[in-house]
Order: C-alpha cells, then structure tokens, then sequence
C-alpha cells in the first residue's frame, strides 16, 4: 500500500514523499518500512512501542491511536510529523 | 539538483577535516572550526545535519578519523550518526541507544535526547559510551553503530531514587553527562547527573557509587546530602591536575546564567582551586553571554588553547591558556557543545 513521509523522513527514502510498505497492522507496517528504509521507525516509534509525541498516522485521512490498527491492501496510510519550536 | 541528491548533499560537510579541528553542536546542525598550524587562524565549515539539534560531536582520539554525532530531530527520536571517513560521509547507528524494556509496560522510560558521547579507554578500540536524558548510560563496542545499555546503571537498585520523580524534571531532560575513563584502567569510570551528582565504577559500569562527599547543597534542610546535587561539568586536565578554566555565570535570584554583571571573563586556577585569576583580555567590556555545559574545551598543545561557544553563536578561543581571546566564529545558531579534534592528517 501507499505510504506518505513526512519530509523531516524523506532522508530515509531518497526523499521520496509517497512509498510502498505492507503490513496487516499499523505496526507491522513499520517494521516493514524499517526494513525497507532502515532506522526510519525508530525515529517515530520509542522503545516501549509508542508513538513519539507529536508524530500522528493517518489511515484513510483518520489519524489513528492504536498500532495495532488492522490494515487492508488498499488502505492509504499517511504520517505526519508536527514541527514546533525556534 | 535531483531531490535525492539534495538529502544527501545535507549530510555532508563541506570539505574533510583535518587537523586540529574544534566540533561545534548546536540547535542547528554542526560546524567546524580548523585551525591553522600556528592556530592563528581558523576556517569555518559546515553545517552538516542542518535542522538537527547536535548535542554533542566528538572525534575518536583512537583512529583520529572517526567521528560521533549525537543527533535529535524535532520530534523524532533521538540518534546517532557516524563518519569514519574525516566527516566527508555519515551513517545512522544501526541500533542507536534505547532503553530495555522493563516487565512493567507502565514503567517503561525511554531515551529522549542522546545527550554525551565519551570514546573508551585507548586499550579498547571501537568502545564508546553514552550518556541519555533520561538517566541512561549506553556502551556501544563496534565504533557506535550498535549501542547497548548498562544495565550496571540502567537498572541498578537504587536508579529511581537517585534519578528522581519521572514527572519532576526539568523542560529539557535531566542527563548522564561528563562520562570520564580513568586512562590508567578502562574498568574505572566516573560520570555526573542533573539530579543527584558524581558516580563512580570500579568495574566497568557493574555497579555504581555516590562521589559525594564534601559537596555542599546550598538550599534545602540539609547542607550535606547523600545525592540531590547537580554538577554542570566534570573533566580531567590532560597534564596538569591543578589546572582548569571556568566562565562563571550568575545565579543569583532567578539564576540568569549570563556572564556576572555583564562583563565576560574566563577564571583560570593553577594550584587546585585554592586561587582564581580573571582573565578577560579580548572580550567585550559588555556582553551577556550563556555558555552551556559541553562547551568549553581545551586542546594539548604545549600552550594549551581553551575554546568556549556561546548560546549567541559565538566561538571564542585562547591560543595563551586564557591569557587573552578572540572570537573565532559568530552569527552561528545556539550552541549547545565544542569539543576540540585532531584528526589524523
């Protein structure tokens, strides 16, 4: 499925906006990007398995809280990254 | 330029360090300073990471080539990024620091800022440690491409204790910091925290003691506790024990933290503190300069050169040992660290 980066995560793609990864859960498409973008999911997933704050993903343009949210193929999943700060 | 070329052309330095080199972090990306022979003159690279807040650059002293970044992004985690080509090229950590997951999923902490980086003992190459806010001490054994953590520390005994309430700590993060390696034994370390003072290990991080002792807290019920304190910056002069340069800043009332008064002055002591010379030759009559923790550093070069960075993106440097100073390099962003590099060609 199509996946949008934000552009502080197009470092990890080449700077590719839009890339293709599979999963059947919001998390298991992270491990798939990770695997195909190395590093990327650590920078938006912490070590407990969390979001980062301020990192939201989208499934459908409904941003979702759950991980463990179930994806189908033709879902369109976006992230989005908010800036803040001077 | 094609985009990607354009993301690539971000992680690079502008031309490759050599030499006696000062390592600049700041809010913005890091800069380098390298000097001239005579250290006369200095020349201004970078930035490379431009946007990423670098809290902190230090080369290998081991190969002199390899070089650490300790990397945040906004909001993205916190990292590491690594050269070992002069700072030409960079790559991300593989495993960069992270907590182990504790049983209880509600206790779980997590790295917020990579915060110090510290090269091992010179008989151990490809050994760094690294120090986190929250707490966290971190050894990598393959030149920082993968980290683990010290669970010696990590998850000693007595580390909620003495790293406080979770919900109670400051806007920007309590860290390890100042990660020192005795360079007569790699089994004997010390490092400090912002909430509880000086530690040392005698076995290579296992365990941990208080180094408290004859430190005196100027607030609270009791003069003398067994942790509570918070040391800015702990170092070891290459040569001369009794030796060491500080920029006092003002804590008075509302602790400003700019220079007393608004008149910048490096102090310098050479008998162990018992006596302080004001050295101010070079700089403004008036200036309210900040300088934080990891920025000041010293070469050892015969005259030792002393180099500080400000939060106003000024570098200053003294080629005399502090007898007098110049600014090196100004209108860089905030900055938050200078280490001093020789690189080996």
């Amino acid at each position: 499925m199509k996946v949008g980066i934000p552009s502080v995560l197009q470092s990890y793609t080449s700077g590719a906006s839009v890339v293709e990864a599979n999963g059947s859960s919001v998390a298991a498409l992270l491990f798939d990007l990770d695997a195909r973008y190395p590093g990327i999911r650590f920078r938006m997933v912490n070590e407990a398995d969390a979001l980062r704050p301020h990192v939201r993903v989208f499934v459908n343009r409904e941003s979702i809280g759950d991980l463990e949210r179930t994806l189908s193929p033709d879902d369109e999943v976006m992230i989005l990254q908010a800036l803040s700060g001077g | 330029m094609p985009q990607a070329e354009a993301y690539e052309a971000n992680r690079h330095t502008t031309r490759s360090l050599d030499g006696l080199t000062l390592l600049v972090g700041t809010k913005k990306g890091a800069f380098f300073l390298t000097a001239s022979a005579s250290r006369e003159r200095f020349q201004l690279s970078g930035p490379a990471f431009l946007g990423h807040i670098v809290h902190h650059a230090v080369l290998d002293p081991r190969d002199r080539r390899t070089l650490l970044l300790a990397i945040r992004t906004g909001h993205l985690g916190p990292t590491v990024f690594r050269s070992t080509d002069f700072g030409k090229t960079w790559q991300e950590a593989a495993k960069p620091p992270a907590f182990s997951k504790p049983k209880d999923a509600r206790r779980a902490t997590v790295v917020e800022q990579v915060f110090w980086l510290t090269p091992g003992h010179a008989d151990e190459a490809g050994v760094w440690y690294a120090g986190t806010s929250p707490e966290g001490l971190f050894r990598s054994e393959d030149g920082g491409n993968t980290w683990q953590p010290v669970a010696g520390w990590n998850d000693h005994p007595k580390w909620i204790a003495w790293t406080g309430d979770m919900t109670q700590r400051n806007p920007d993060g309590s860290p390890v910091h100042s990660i020192l390696v005795d360079p007569r034994d790699p089994r004997h370390m010390y490092f400090a925290t912002g909430s509880a003072g000086v530690f040392e290990s005698i076995d290579q991080g296992a365990d941990w003691n208080l180094l408290n002792t004859g430190m005196r807290s100027p607030a609270g019920p009791d003069p003398f506790p067994e942790y509570g304190y918070d040391p800015h910056c702990m170092t070891l002069h290459p040569r001369d024990p009794k030796t060491a340069w500080v920029f006092p800043m003002d804590g008075t009332d509302v602790w400003p933290r700019t220079c007393p008064a608004g008149r910048p002055a490096i102090y310098r002591t050479r008998d162990g503190g018992d006596s302080w010379t004001r050295l101010d030759r070079g700089f403004p009559e008036r200036a309210w300069y900040t300088v934080l923790r990891q920025s000041m550093a010293v070469d050892d070069s015969a005259t030792i050169g002393v180099y500080f960075g400000t939060t106003n993106g000024e570098i200053w440097g003294s080629i005399d040992a502090g007898d007098s100073w110049r600014c090196l390099a100004s209108h860089l962003p905030h900055v938050y660290s200078l280490e001093v590099a020789q690189f080996a060609r």
